[in-house]
């Protein structure tokens, strides 16, 4: 689950880092009222919306009357911003985080993420902060400063003054750092992030070390213990199909073909989309029906995957481990029973109870293409998707 | 032969008496795994499946002399129920949970290592060794004891990596899902040595998918350690890269994590790769001459 920048900078706050001063706002009018509160005479205006490169999008300007604070909130509020971190419909804008210009002498870079290769958490600096940071990790990968931190003994003053005398700061700013550095860890920790990263961390023209942007990703996993970050949760920035999917234990994602998927497992959901794609098909999605599918379950992924108007046909493939496929096949017939469904439908199901599930299907008098193994599935789901079946 | 567990493999299940666990065990048992017990917290001194229940994994290991746990625990209690057994002095864990948060998974890793306990999953279908015992929640029926050893992130696709393998007569010797999440007990590289050292096993199907580098780690593992043929898989070719926040991940990966990526890596190092998870088997029947 990802957070807006202003609340991950409020947790920041919390956690004793320094951030830039600011207020999220989410009309024009009450922009203008914010930032002449603040007292200054130049603001920093920037969209918040779940996506990177938004100040390459037009979603972050600097400006030095409120007219213009005025205008940008009127511009942006309502409106999608399009970055080439989101889709082409890009990511709804609801909130306009106002806060004071920041006078900057120079921009660092400040990460942290869970590695799988090394199985810890690392924590990354950089002298080349700001917008090219991919390319430097790319490029010159010695740039990039990594201290992984020891699940068991946690994180060490060592680590820190590492990472501080490696961007070259003086001992003012090293202690700054520290303090950053063990705050970082510790929220990251506590509150069960999957990364967390500050793009840039700036040293001011007076020497301090100030966070000015902060991007969060939480676990989603441990939303059972985090009920305060849970209700941080946007739901405007999720695809509403995805969402609608997640509430069901689904998992959906939308692609752009004209076969629609349901597929028990990530890996065979993805392996059923790759031959889809060799056989001369496009899928239309991802959809993995998840270790527990009932007939319920069944009937709604139905739905989500026909609510895609270029589906064209459905192919249904259930490897049953926990699952069953006399379930999952008691859900198909209720659900093209109940809802009609009029393109084809190819299945195949292999294992648990994979031969009272056919059965099921044999003895139903609908219009259900079988297949026996899945080379077969995708050539018939491919041949019906082109009207040649 | 066959690795890390046989028919003489003595298994305990935490959380013996929740719904899945009782599902699954009944059909373990059925396949003739020696189960001998199982833990649930409070229930101890009853019997469930005509096993004993204990309260807690070390009374459960002092009776039955078990080496081995499978865990159906809950996820938030995942994380204590793992170190239990391996400070209980079971030498194999097999997590079938999923949904267990990543900063758990960080320590627990840590403390299985140090203890020298090998931990399978989280998030996984568990292992099997075809005709002598089945610790998992795959279906017995698709496997036949044989000669290829199999290892895969993904639950379902190893199963389409068993099926095709039993069809064509190959069968196999242990087929373990390692689970795919971000900090899995037991990775490629562990099981790819464990299979080159296993005399029985003469052939290896390795299914990755997209995310990570573990497939990268493996491949440069075979160029340099492993003698038999391996057949690779890798799902997600097409799937989208998706809404990205943020650059972290991409500088942690250094550009690597791709399907073509994985493939290229497994292919430069001599691995048979299929583009198609409905080739494996023909894969290892290519490699092999079979």
């Amino acid at each position: 689950m990802n957070l807006h920048e202003y609340q991950a900078k409020q947790l920041f706050r919390d956690y004793g880092i320094a951030v830039s001063e600011g207020i999220a706002v989410s009309s024009g009018e009450e922009a203008e009222k914010v930032a002449s509160s603040m007292n200054v005479q130049k603001w920093v205006v920037k969209a918040q919306v779940h996506a990177g490169g938004r100040g390459k999008a037009g979603g972050v300007e600097v400006v030095d009357n409120l007219k213009d604070v005025r205008k940008f909130a009127d511009k942006w509020i309502g409106q999608s911003l399009v970055t080439f971190q989101t889709d082409e419909k890009g990511q709804p804008v609801n909130e306009i985080l106002i806060e004071t210009c920041t006078d900057i002498d120079k921009e660092l870079y400040l990460g942290a993420v869970i590695d799988r290769a090394s199985q810890r958490l690392v924590v990354m600096a950089s002298t080349e902060g700001g917008v090219n940071i991919e390319e430097v990790a790319e490029e010159t990968p010695d740039k990039i400063f990594k201290a992984e931190i020891d699940p068991i003994d946690g994180p060490q003053k060592l680590q820190a003054d590492f990472l501080s005398s490696s961007l070259g700061l003086n001992s003012a700013q090293c202690s700054e750092f520290n303090k950053i550095f063990d705050g970082l860890v510790k929220l990251f920790l506590e509150k069960d992030l999957s990364l967390v990263e500050v793009n840039p961390l700036v040293i001011t023209t007076s020497g301090n070390l100030i966070c000015l942007d902060a991007k969060i990703n939480v676990d989603s996993n441990a939303l059972y213990r985090q009920e305060e970050v849970e209700q941080l949760r946007d739901k405007s920035q999720e695809d509403p199909r995805e969402a609608r999917a997640a509430e069901w234990d689904l998992s959906y994602v939308a692609l752009d073909g004209t076969i629609g998927c349901m597929v028990n497992g990530a890996g065979l959901a993805m392996g059923t989309m790759d031959i889809i794609k060799l056989h001369g098909g496009e899928p239309a999605n991802f959809l993995d029906v998840g270790g527990t599918a009932d007939s319920n379950r069944v009937a709604e992924a139905f739905k989500i995957i026909l609510s895609d108007e270029n589906v064209n046909t459905v192919l249904i493939n259930i490897f049953g481990g926990i699952v069953r496929c006399d379930v999952i096949a008691d859900g198909i017939v209720e659900a093209l029973t109940v809802m009609g469904v009029s393109v084809p439908v190819v299945v195949r199901l292999e294992g648990n109870s994979a031969s009272k599930g056919i059965k099921i299907l044999d003895d139903c008098e609908l219009n259900i293409i079988p297949a026996s193994n899945l080379e077969e599935a995708a050539r018939l789901a491919v041949k019906a998707s082109k009207g040649e079946i | 032969m066959s690795i890390l567990i046989d028919k003489n493999t003595k298994v305990i299940c935490q959380g013996f008496t929740g719904g899945q666990a009782t599902q699954h065990c009944i059909q373990c048992i059925d396949y003739g795994t020696q189960l001998v017990g199982g833990v649930t917290p409070g229930k101890g001194g009853q019997t469930h499946l005509n096993l004993p229940v204990f309260n807690t994994v070390k009374e459960a290991v002092d009776e039955t002399k078990a080496t081995a746990s499978i865990i159906f625990v809950p996820a938030r209690f995942c994380k204590a129920s793992i170190l239990e057994a391996a400070e209980a002095g079971i030498s194999l864990i097999v997590c079938i949970t999923e949904g267990i948060p990543t900063i758990d998974m960080l320590e627990v890793k840590v403390r299985c290592d140090n203890l020298g306990v090998r931990l399978i999953g989280p998030n996984c279908p568990g292992l099997i060794t075809p005709g002598e015992s089945k610790m998992g929640i795959m279906p017995a029926d698709i496997h036949l004891p044989g000669k290829v050893g199999i290892i895969s992130r993904s639950g379902t696709l190893t199963y389409e990596a068993v099926k095709q393998t039993t069809d064509l007569g190959f069968g196999q010797t242990s087929c373990i899902g390692i689970g795919g999440d971000p900090i899995p007990g037991t990775s490629f590289i562990d099981v790819l040595d464990l299979f080159e050292k296993d005399d029985s096993t003469e052939a290896i199907v390795m299914v990755g998918e997209i995310g990570g580098t573990a497939e990268e780690a493996a491949a440069e593992f075979i160029q340099s350690n492993v003698s038999k043929p391996v057949v690779s898989y890798i799902a997600g070719v097409t799937a989208p890269s998706g809404k990205r926040m943020g650059h972290a991940g991409a500088i942690i990966a250094g550009g690597k994590g791709t399907a073509e990526d994985k493939f290229k890596a497994l292919e430069n190092a001599g691995v048979h790769t299929v583009k198609s998870p409905a080739e494996i088997g023909k894969g290892i029947a290519e490699v092999t001459g079979w």
